[in-house]
């Protein structure tokens, strides 16, 4: 089998895990009808308010200095699988690359993204 | 050079093949193949979690002078067993406020996303389901889907505390994942392939860690750094403290549901160091010395996949020893960690990794009569 479908074959093995499973958890287990049994877990008190709510902008900035850091990670793969055969031009260009994302982050730094306060 | 190898299961596997395109048409053939690929997947993905958490009891108890699990079976063996079996039967609390679509699907990308990059891995010789010529991105591609079912966990629950859980969850696996693309890129970059079995071959007699002599020991140590945190272990596991949590992301999970969560943590705990015993330590090739053919011999009649499995299992006990060594550290020395120390020293580890590998500073450069392939 080619790769393809055995790639399809092991997305349906994740599948079928958890599709046999929670199938024989529904089957096996006991039920019982409580009303407080659905309430939201909390320290004794019931809940106040949804948690759907405006969250620290910290968590954020670090998800978009992600992004730009994993893509530089996909430019830089392929590169780095023929870093031989394409020498030292390849090597000065790509790190031109690698400088000025560094500099992103020495900015992201200076400006204290990274500071959590 | 070709070894006998008495215990391998290549031509087990070759057999089959054979067996089924003789016996069965095309159509049918693929199907059964893809049957018993999906049977041994799920059979090895089980009695992998079974075992690694006795043995993570177990272990943990003797770091701690406790006797850990030993009522069930000798030594307490099939504990576990009875675990899972206890899980199975657990009712699954359905919870009023949750967001019920998300809440139901988070499982399945946890258990996906490692199941995935589980079947790229080779556990031995010709054992490997995919492989991709493009695997170390395919396998970081894979293993970081995970980490939308957790976010999806945390916020569908309409729970404070899975919120904090999921949003540092995200925040650490998102930092982390960097390094561990770093560090892995540091491995493409010495052995000029991304295909997996390609890295196990080219390092016959040179695992790259000691052909990359000092930057590939700087890589490897990041990137055994940044999987424990990937999988909220070891000193990282703030997403689930708790003292402060209750227990993260999955607090609403009950039941099996909740079972998945913990099956696919002990999983990726395995796959970091299955990744990194593939990547670094030569995967399931046995010790080789060039010219020793009698001792290369003997270390061929160990099969493949007890090498890997050996190497493997050494890196789980390794996080093991972290975990329960290390006190818990707080967020923000956790992203400073990642964003101040590891991700500046992995980008010059690379830079300078690729002068090494042009100038020929390698291992493999320097003695090819000893350690070149």
């Amino acid at each position: 089998m080619d790769n393809t479908s055995l790639f399809v074959v092991v997305l349906l093995t994740g599948l079928a895990l958890v599709i046999l499973g929670l199938t024989a958890a529904i089957l096996l287990s006991p039920k019982s009808i409580n009303f407080q049994k659905g309430e939201t877990y909390e320290c004794g008190l019931p809940t106040r308010g949804t948690s759907w709510m405006q969250f620290r902008v910290g968590y954020y900035l670090y998800a978009i200095l992600f992004l730009m850091f994993d893509v530089e990670t996909i430019f830089l793969f392929p590169w780095a699988t023929v870093v031989r055969q394409l020498g030292t031009s390849g090597f000065i260009s790509v790190l031109i690359f690698v400088v000025i994302l560094g500099l992103g982050l020495a900015y992201a730094w200076r400006k204290g993204v990274l500071k959590w306060t | 050079m070709n070894y006998n190898q008495p215990l391998e299961l290549t031509g087990l596997v070759s057999n089959l093949h054979e067996f089924f395109r003789d016996n069965l048409s095309p159509f049918w053939a693929t199907l059964v193949e893809g049957a018993l690929v999906l049977l041994a997947l799920l059979t090895l993905y089980a009695v992998i979690a079974l075992a690694l958490i006795y043995i993570e009891r177990k272990i943990t108890a003797f770091f701690q002078s406790r006797l850990g699990p030993n009522r069930l079976g000798k030594y307490g063996v099939i504990q576990s067993i009875a675990d899972m079996i206890k899980i199975l039967i657990k009712e699954i609390i359905h919870i009023k406020e949750v967001d019920k679509f998300l809440f139901y699907a988070a499982p399945f990308f946890v258990i996906v996303s490692s199941m995935l990059t589980f079947g790229a891995i080779p556990f031995g010789q010709g054992l490997q389901a995919v492989d991709f010529n493009i695997g170390i991105v395919y396998v970081l591609a894979t293993s970081s889907i995970g980490i939308i079912g957790v976010l999806l966990a945390g916020w569908s629950s309409n729970n404070k505390y899975s919120m904090l859980g999921a949003m540092r969850s995200g925040a650490q696996f998102i930092s982390y994942e960097l390094s561990a693309g770093f560090a892995l890129m540091t491995v493409v970059v010495l052995s000029g392939t991304m295909q997996l079995s390609e890295i196990v071959e080219s390092q016959r007699y040179a695992w790259n860690i000691f052909n990359g002599h000092i930057l590939a020991l700087i890589a490897f140590i990041i990137y055994l750094i940044s999987g424990h945190a990937e999988t909220n272990r070891g000193p990282f596991d703030l997403p689930e403290a708790e003292g402060e949590l209750t227990a993260g992301y999955h607090t609403e999970y009950s039941g099996l549901q909740f079972g998945f969560f913990y099956l696919a943590e002990y999983l990726n705990m395995f796959i970091i160091a299955s990744i990194a015993t593939t990547v670094f330590l030569g995967g399931w090739m046995p010790i080789q010395i060039k010219g020793w053919d009698a001792f290369n011999q003997i270390m061929w009649y160990i099969p493949s996949y007890v090498w890997f499995f050996g190497k493997a299992g050494f890196l789980v006990f390794l996080s093991l020893w972290v975990r329960w060594t290390f006190p818990r550290m707080r967020i923000d020395l956790l992203l400073n960690l990642e964003w101040k120390y590891l991700l500046p020293i992995n980008l010059i580890n690379i830079i300078v990794m690729v002068v090494m590998v042009l100038m020929g500073w390698t291992l493999s450069d320097w003695f090819p009569a000893l350690f070149g392939n």
